[in-house]
């Protein structure tokens, strides 16, 4: 078994050599699944030690899109929390009702699960058709699988379950077409969704929001980097707009604790109000 | 403080029942408990609170660890520990489990190392052993309640077979022994 501290040092230095090289900055992650991470990389590549990955990452681009790919993707399922998208249609699209045209912003949006979801809840609702959707993530990868709208066909019972429980009403299998390579969702969910790279360690806010969401995407990230993208979100969001967390994610002792209302507490709907 | 990281599935609610409503307020450490569940189960926390003095939590991302206190990973998603506080992770299910005891015995062994008891109980696979090896291998203290006993034996019997030294105790003397591993704190 590998020595605990010195695996520590290796691998800030890691993360520092990734910081310093390709610019993406991993330091405010939180250690523990960072660590599990590195460690199925380590594997993969059949390198002994951090020390060994940190190498070859800084001679050999390709490992580091295998790293980032690694490090960055945050594993969802469509209508993840069923209870979640309920609470969208009752208490948070009667507010975007109320504008005549809303932005809403998917922060780490990976392959697009969560993009898709919300496309087919606002068609049902009417009012898609006002709305643009930023789709944001770090990694480019999966921008791509989420532009290509295709999913595992063995998903798509969990999702149609979800899909009913989330209040959908239509039959699912509607909105894509199975195929071989596997289900293909329809092209026109994306009519009004912008796909493009950000960064929410080190890029600024580019847009301001009706609805921002952000679902088990911090809790990657320690306490002290969870502050700093509330700080971004809260400077992305109307007075009045709308913030959506994960089921596990708590608002209390983070910086704009006091500027939201909440909307649906335990659905974590946190409304921006001062 | 110290951390005990339970881990059970199949017959799971009874021995936490058991074993957590007999350690006393005063425990000097903090209790993890991953127990396999379903995705939209939330009654477990509730049922526990009514038989433990320790106050019972689903745990919340980057949540503080309080001696006295137990955290309960939440259905579908890895409860990792850091040193001192809780992080959340919905990365994809470990031999089907999410949560699974490895990922919590095995963050639970980086993290508390050898300050840190982890106890195997009923269950039906053979989730847990490998972290359960890793946090006797940093010197922490391995307890499996005896296969004899257990609803299901899988589990603790693979932890076992990981880990052959590890203390084998009926449920009822788990608490005692959890008591005399992590010591207690005087009333405030």
């Amino acid at each position: 078994m590998a020595d605990p501290e010195l695996e520590e040092l290796e691998i800030e230095l890691l993360l520092e050599a990734v910081h310093r090289r390709y610019g993406f900055d991993f330091r405010g992650y939180a250690p523990a699944s960072l660590k599990r991470r590195l460690q199925r990389r380590l594997r993969a590549e059949k390198l002994a030690s951090v020390s060994a990955l940190q190498d070859r990452v800084l001679h050999d681009p390709p490992t580091m899109e295998r790293l980032l790919l690694d490090l960055s993707v945050n594993v969802t399922a469509m209508f993840r929390d069923p209870s979640f998208y309920a609470a969208l249609r009752a208490k948070v699209v009667p507010l975007l009702r109320t504008y005549p045209f809303t932005r809403i912003w998917i922060a780490g949006c990976s392959t697009g699960e969560e993009v898709y979801s919300l496309a087919i809840l606002l068609v049902e609702e009417g009012i898609y058709e006002r709305t643009r959707i930023y789709a944001t993530d770090i990694n480019e990868v999966v921008l791509e699988q989420a532009k290509a709208g295709v999913f595992p066909l063995d998903k798509m019972q969990e999702y149609t379950e979800n899909y009913a429980r989330a209040g959908g009403d239509r039959s699912f299998s509607e909105y894509y077409l199975a195929g071989y390579e596997g289900a293909l969702f329809a092209r026109s969910l994306l009519d009004n969704v912008v796909f493009a790279q950000h960064n929410l360690v080190s890029d600024r806010a580019f847009n301001e929001f009706n609805l921002i969401l952000c679902r088990n995407v911090m809790i990657y990230f320690d306490r002290a980097l969870q502050n700093r993208v509330h700080e971004l979100f809260y400077e992305s969001l109307e007075t009045f707009g709308v913030l959506g967390l994960g089921h596990k994610e708590a608002m209390s002792f983070t910086p704009h604790e006091q500027s939201y209302d909440e909307l649906d507490a335990g659905e974590r709907l946190y409304k921006k109000v001062r | 403080m110290k951390l005990v990281a339970i881990g059970c599935s199949w017959g799971g609610l009874a021995a936490l029942t058991t074993v957590l409503g007999g350690l006393p307020e005063e425990l000097d450490a903090a209790v993890v408990v991953a127990q396999h569940r379903a995705t939209d189960e939330s009654l477990l926390g509730s049922l526990l609170q009514r038989e433990t003095a320790l106050p019972v939590h689903e745990a919340v991302d980057k949540q503080a660890l309080e001696p006295g206190a137990v955290y309960l990973a939440p259905p579908d998603y890895h409860l990792l520990v850091e040193r001192g506080w809780i992080a959340l992770s919905t990365e994809a299910p470990v031999q089907f489990a999410r949560p699974s005891l490895d990922v919590l015995f095995e963050t639970a062994a980086d993290a508390y190392g050898a300050d840190c008891a982890a106890v195997v109980m009923t269950g039906a696979s053979d989730d847990g052993a490998a972290g359960f090896a890793e946090i006797a291998g940093r010197g922490g203290v391995a307890i499996v309640q005896d296969p004899a006993e257990a609803e299901r034996s899988e589990m603790p019997a693979a932890a076992l077979a990981a880990v052959p030294a590890a203390t084998v105790l009926p449920l009822s003397a788990i608490p005692q022994a959890l008591v005399e591993v992590c010591g207690t704190r005087s009333r405030v």
